[in-house]
């Protein structure tokens, strides 16, 4: 497992994150390449479904990054992506993914320090949790398959 | 009489500004500058600080918005040759310089500068460290990108031989007889945004410059270190550079290497009293020096150092740059040293500078580069320009203007911006471009026959509806800013292989006016009907890339951008693979969703024509007078029972004239002009609405509704609570010291008086420098001297930063026998004990004495971070982290906030002079005006709307989650069913009620569900990722 890499989507809002994530690299702050970002107007447009999607399509962790309290462009966004969050996680429990995988976090549009150790965090907690399930059996399909290959051969 | 344009003379980022902020409001202007291109100084530039921003990066679009104006006429080559007439009614000639070549003609397709035997000629836009050919295209980015004839050195215009270019051009743009021409403009007002020349450096013989090689000027090593520079950004040691027998340097040379060590020297040029050099302090030179230091150090492992005498980070959140250069950088300052000068080592080529450490002590250190810090200076022909507009220069050869009327020259009608009026920086130069636009637009609009603009008309946009998507891409080197860690052309590549696909480019620049015409024209040709972008971030530059789409006749929302700068190669810098790994996901992701993008039409917002400014310091005063000056009503919002601001507090006086007659006479014109209404006592308590129609509401019931919003809410006072201020007699803050030397000069007379900088500023708690503090101790010590010479001053500070021309001002104080002693930055506040101050002179190196009846404390300037987190909040703007408010862009946007229609200025923005002030509030005025000049503006397509009827059952969970009360439940006229509604004046495009939508029948246009999940999908359908 030494070599796994892992892969994560990072939901972003378009005033106070996505501004951040900018900001990191206007100040060439350096860290992993494992995250892509998508980019929302806010953190409230970030549908359950967005990210069951991509936790069962094989992506190892889901980070949703939201204007700070009192700070949404949009009065309350942030707080209703919060509440959503907190009830998804514990869906993704009895789905059997380690909430974890699942992270909501602050970040403002001067924070270019703060998303640098958010998304740095993360990656390495993800790293340590290992791949998601999905891609586990993903892979023992494959092995199986490879195999089977093998006998016939 | 026709309608008057407004003139702007030099196209550099001021007078681009000035013109964008007066085509905005729909006045018609020519924008004019004696070089074949615009973008002045900036586009030369590498990086600009203290965001370490890539100049080009933030320039271009600006650039580009200036030369698609449609009320912007650009003027490029020309000179002013005469003008006639006064304010309103300017007759001025002008000298249309022949080119050679027909600008409408030319595609800057090159041929001629390839075939063009001319060779040799140094390259001014890259000061000589290469050369170019008789004819030349100016450089990469040039507004207008086309090619010109250097008439001096082409053979066909000065012996009749050759004509090689002519034969060449496939356009047939080329005309030798093309001659000066003279046209006369109906002007009605002047703006003069020309500029600065950089300090000579030849003149500073002690540096050697011209004979060391090794030694740059910090222009030339702009150029050294840029990535569309001659070296494509890798800085190479001078001595090091391959030329061929044509002096065209190799970009990579055998033998070219890069420093290991530079130097930069600080003031070469300024501050000194030599006959050659200026006595002002340039004012940029500290920071673009540390910029230039930190950038190297990103480049390799380099060893720097800073010699300086007082480091002046006096603007917003420099003096965290500079504390971050010296601690995380690890970048060498040497405060206090004196460079006596330099010498070069015959063999090795190296720099060894003989220079005095803090302490008096002859050093000396050896680099492979020197940097001159050069400074700014009146430009070259600024004489012959002021007699030509018949205005007046000060005693250092700048525009001459006043403290009171910082944007005003001598002759009505004649506004000055930039560094033209004194050297500036580039959000300073932005935010008085703006305020100058504000004055000049007044005396157009004032002419009753004037008409405003017609609307630009777009070619008609093509239906996309049932076809399938053509998708183009350009993916960007951004200069090498992509290019040096993604591998562009391989993305390039891969994305032509993706579904949808039709074409696919690599480009250095997508934001350049060629790439943008290549869009607009690929459209038409190619029949595009989605366009990709892969560069840097759609914050800045997706406004420009989807006005290319709408010159092709493509509905804008049908472009969609990667990220792949900002968010992908400067922050993986070292992976370069699996930075292209990413930036190729990223590619794909935004072509699946390009892919189902649909045209979207925003909805007209009527526009409420009336400005609320909340502050009535001279800076919102400014704004108000500026805002009605042009004929709209302003309600002016004023916490106390007065107007006048932190102002009421000076009983000095500016350029002769007492602040407190300037202050009554400035009330008294707001109090008399009819459109400004006047809010005394007046507490804001909300202010609800949007761009064009907020209502601002008071704590007495009453609510006022206007178009657009400024904060000019000031900031306040440190409160010491050092020196036992308050229970000790003898410590007071420089301001009341200041009023009672006013009142009982004789009380003074003969005393120890001594004064302690920083107080409440660059401390472990206040992290940031008050920028005026040090003037104000100088000027009160100049008046305590000059009451009685006898008066024992000292200022006992950390650095002095009087910059700008007010460093004449600290010579005058040292002159007078005003004592300084600089204690060391990191020291604590020096002690005292009653009695005495004890100061460690960092001259002496030794602690001394220093006995006071009087101690005056330079207080800070506090943000008064409550009161504005409480306006914050109303309109959702952001708190920079030393609590003033933070505008949507440090360089470029300096007055304006990222939410439409709120403006900031005045020390609300940051701590400033009563001239800045003025400047910054006229600035914000004619933003305002950009918006409630007009009756009603257009909104954004990105909006929520329900877009399957059939799904939605009027249940109601998003009318209750929206937040701006835009959707309610009415009865379907054709079920008679229950049915959501969204009010697309009032929905703000977040999409909270789509994500709660339980029946998927609400949908925000630009993000569905379907093109979000078509992002994902397209990330996931890939192998898991590989290690570097």
């Amino acid at each position: 497992m030494a070599d796994f890499e892992p892969l994560i989507v990072a939901f972003c809002c378009n005033w106070c994150s996505y501004a951040g994530a900018d900001n990191a690299g206007v100040g060439r702050r350096q860290m992993p390449t494992n995250f892509r970002v998508i980019r929302t107007m806010c953190s409230a447009r970030i549908d359950p479904e967005f990210i069951l999607r991509a936790l069962s399509k094989g992506a190892d962790g889901v980070i949703i990054l939201g204007c700070h309290p009192a700070d949404c462009h949009y009065i309350g966004g942030n707080y209703r992506a919060r509440r959503r969050i907190a009830l998804l996680r514990l869906v993704l429990e009895q789905y059997g993914f380690d909430p974890r995988r699942l992270h909501l976090e602050w970040v403002s549009a001067s924070e270019g320090e703060k998303f640098q150790r958010v998304m740095t965090d993360f990656v390495e907690e993800i790293r340590a949790l290992g791949p998601t399930p999905v891609a586990s059996e993903k892979l023992a399909a494959m092995e199986r398959n490879d195999r089977a290959k093998t006998a016939e051969e | 009489m026709t309608t008057k344009s407004a003139l702007v003379i030099g196209g550099g980022i001021a007078g681009i500004q000035a013109s964008l902020d007066l085509a905005d409001r729909n006045i018609h202007v020519y924008l004019l500058d004696n070089k074949p291109t615009i973008g002045g100084t900036m586009c030369m530039l590498d990086k600009t600080f203290p965001t370490n921003d890539c100049s080009a990066c933030i320039l271009s679009p600006k650039m580009a918005d200036a030369a698609g104006h449609p009320n912007i006429t650009l003027l490029t080559y020309h000179e002013v040759k005469k003008v006639d007439g006064k304010e309103g009614d300017f007759k001025v000639t002008v000298l249309k310089k022949a080119r050679y070549v027909d600008p409408t003609a030319c595609t800057a397709c090159g041929d001629c500068v390839a075939k063009c035997p001319s060779r040799g000629i140094p390259d001014a836009f890259n000061y000589g460290l290469t050369t170019r050919k008789a004819i030349y295209i100016p450089h990469a980015q040039a507004v207008p990108r086309v090619a010109l004839i250097d008439a001096d050195h082409c053979k066909m215009l000065t012996e009749g031989k050759c004509g090689v270019c002519a034969k060449t051009c496939g356009k047939n743009a080329i005309h030798y007889d093309e001659k000066d021409e003279e046209v006369v403009l109906e002007i009605g007002s002047i703006v003069v945004a020309a500029g600065f020349d950089p300090f000579d450096a030849k003149q500073a013989t002690e540096y050697g410059y011209g004979r060391f090689k090794n030694v740059v000027t910090a222009l030339e090593y702009e150029r050294l270190e840029g990535a569309a520079g001659p070296f494509d950004g890798h800085i190479p040691v001078p001595s090091t550079i391959v030329y061929d027998k044509f002096g065209v340097a190799d970009k990579h040379g055998e033998g070219t290497r890069g420093p290991k060590s530079v130097a930069w020297i600080q003031c070469c040029g300024s501050r000194s009293h030599k006959s050659t050099w200026k006595t002002y302090c340039s004012s940029v030179c500290c920071m673009y020096a540390t910029k230039q230091a930190m950038i190297t150090k990103e480049h390799g492992q380099v060893d720097e150092d800073i010699f300086f005498m007082d480091i002046r980070s006096y603007g917003k959140e420099f003096e965290a740059y500079i504390i971050r250069a010296e601690n995380e950088y690890g970048i060498n300052l040497h405060r206090g040293a004196r460079v006596s000068n330099l010498e070069e080592d015959p063999v090795t080529k190296q720099i060894t500078v003989n220079y005095t450490d803090a302490e008096g002590n002859g050093m000396s250190k050896v680099f492979d580069m020197v940097v001159l810090s050069i400074g700014l200076e009146s430009p070259k022909g600024a004489q012959e320009l002021a007699d030509t507009l018949g205005i007046e220069l000060n005693q250092y050869g700048f525009a001459k203007t006043t403290v009171y009327k910082p944007l005003e020259t001598t002759r009505p009608g004649v506004l000055v911006t930039g560094a033209f009026a004194a050297p500036k920086d580039i959000p300073t130069s932005v935010a008085e471009a703006s305020g100058a636009s504000a004055k000049a637009g007044a005396f157009i609009v004032k002419d009753p026959s004037w008409e405003p603009c017609k609307p630009k008309v777009y070619p008609a946009e093509k239906d996309v509806s049932g076809k399938e998507a053509r998708i183009g891409v350009w993916v960007c080197h951004c200069g090498i800013n992509i290019g040096s860690v993604v591998n562009v052309p391989e993305v390039a590549q891969y994305a032509a292989t993706l579904p949808g696909v039709v074409e696919s480019h690599e480009t250095k620049y997508a934001c350049a006016q060629d790439c943008l015409n290549e869009i607009s024209e690929a459209i038409v040709k190619n029949d595009l009907t989605r366009v990709v972008v892969a560069s840097c971030t759609p914050r800045t530059h997706e406004p420009l890339f989807r006005e290319a789409c709408r010159n092709g006749g493509l509905n804008k929302y049908l472009f969609n951008m990667a990220n792949i700068r900002d968010q992908c190669s400067w922050i993986h810098m070292h992976s370069p693979e699996a930075a292209t790994q990413k930036a190729k996901d990223l590619v794909k992701m935004a072509i699946a969703k390009a892919a189902l993008l649909e045209p979207l039409e925003g909805s007209d917002i009527p526009v409420t024509q009336a400005a609320g400014i909340i502050g009535g310091g001279i800076t919102g005063m400014t704004a108000a007078l500026d805002v009605a000056a042009q004929g709209i009503p302003v309600h002016l919002f004023e916490r106390d029972g007065e107007l006048g601001g932190f102002a009421k507090n000076f009983v000095h006086k500016e350029d002769g004239v007492a602040v407190a007659d300037f202050l009554a006479d400035t009330i008294a014109k707001v109090n008399k002009c009819s459109l400004i209404t006047v809010h005394l006592n007046a507490k804001v308590t909300e202010i609800p609405g949007f761009v064009g129609n907020f209502n601002v509401k008071l704590e007495d019931g009453s609510a006022y509704p206007v178009g657009t919003i400024l904060f000019a809410t000031g900031a306040g006072e440190y409160k010491p609570v050092e020196y036992n201020y308050g229970s000790d007699p003898k410590v007071k803050t420089y301001v009341e010291l200041e009023k009672e030397v006013a009142k009982e000069p004789a009380k003074y007379s003969g005393k120890n008086i001594a004064f302690i900088q920083c107080v409440g500023s660059r401390s472990d708690d206040v992290g940031y420098c008050s920028r005026v503090c040090c003037s104000a101790a100088i000027r009160n010590a100049i008046q305590l001297k000059m009451n009685d010479p006898t008066t024992n001053v000292t200022i006992i500070h950390k650095d002095i930063r009087t910059y700008g021309f007010r460093e004449d001002m600290y010579y005058m104080a040292c002159k007078l026998g005003v004592r300084f002693l600089r204690y060391p930055v990191d020291n604590k506040l020096p002690e005292y004990d009653g009695k005495c101050v004890k100061a460690f002179d960092a001259t002496l190196g030794a602690e001394v004495d220093v006995p006071v009846d009087v101690l005056a404390l330079s207080i800070g300037i506090a943000p008064l971070r409550e009161e504005k987190e409480k306006l914050a909040i109303m309109v959702k703007v952001p708190i920079s982290k030393d609590g003033f408010f933070f505008e949507a862009h440090q360089k470029l946007r300096p007055v304006d906030f990222a939410t439409e229609g709120v403006f900031v200025a005045g020390t609300a923005h940051w701590p400033k002079f009563m001239d800045e002030c003025i400047a910054q509030g006229s600035g914000a005025a004619s933003r305002m005006l950009t918006i409630i000049t007009k009756d009603h503006l257009v909104s954004d397509g990105i909006i929520a709307s329900v877009s399957n009827a059939d799904a939605c059952n009027g249940c109601g969970t998003c009318v209750g989650c929206c937040e701006y009360n835009a959707i309610s439940i009415v009865i379907d006229e054709a079920t008679g069913r229950p049915i959501s509604s969204v009010n697309p004046g009032l929905c703000k495009g977040c999409g909270c009620c789509v994500a709660a939508c339980p029946s998927g029948a609400m949908e925000q246009r630009g993000f569905r569900n379907k093109q979000i999940m078509a992002e994902i999908d397209a990330l996931l359908e890939r192998p898991l990722m590989v290690k570097e």
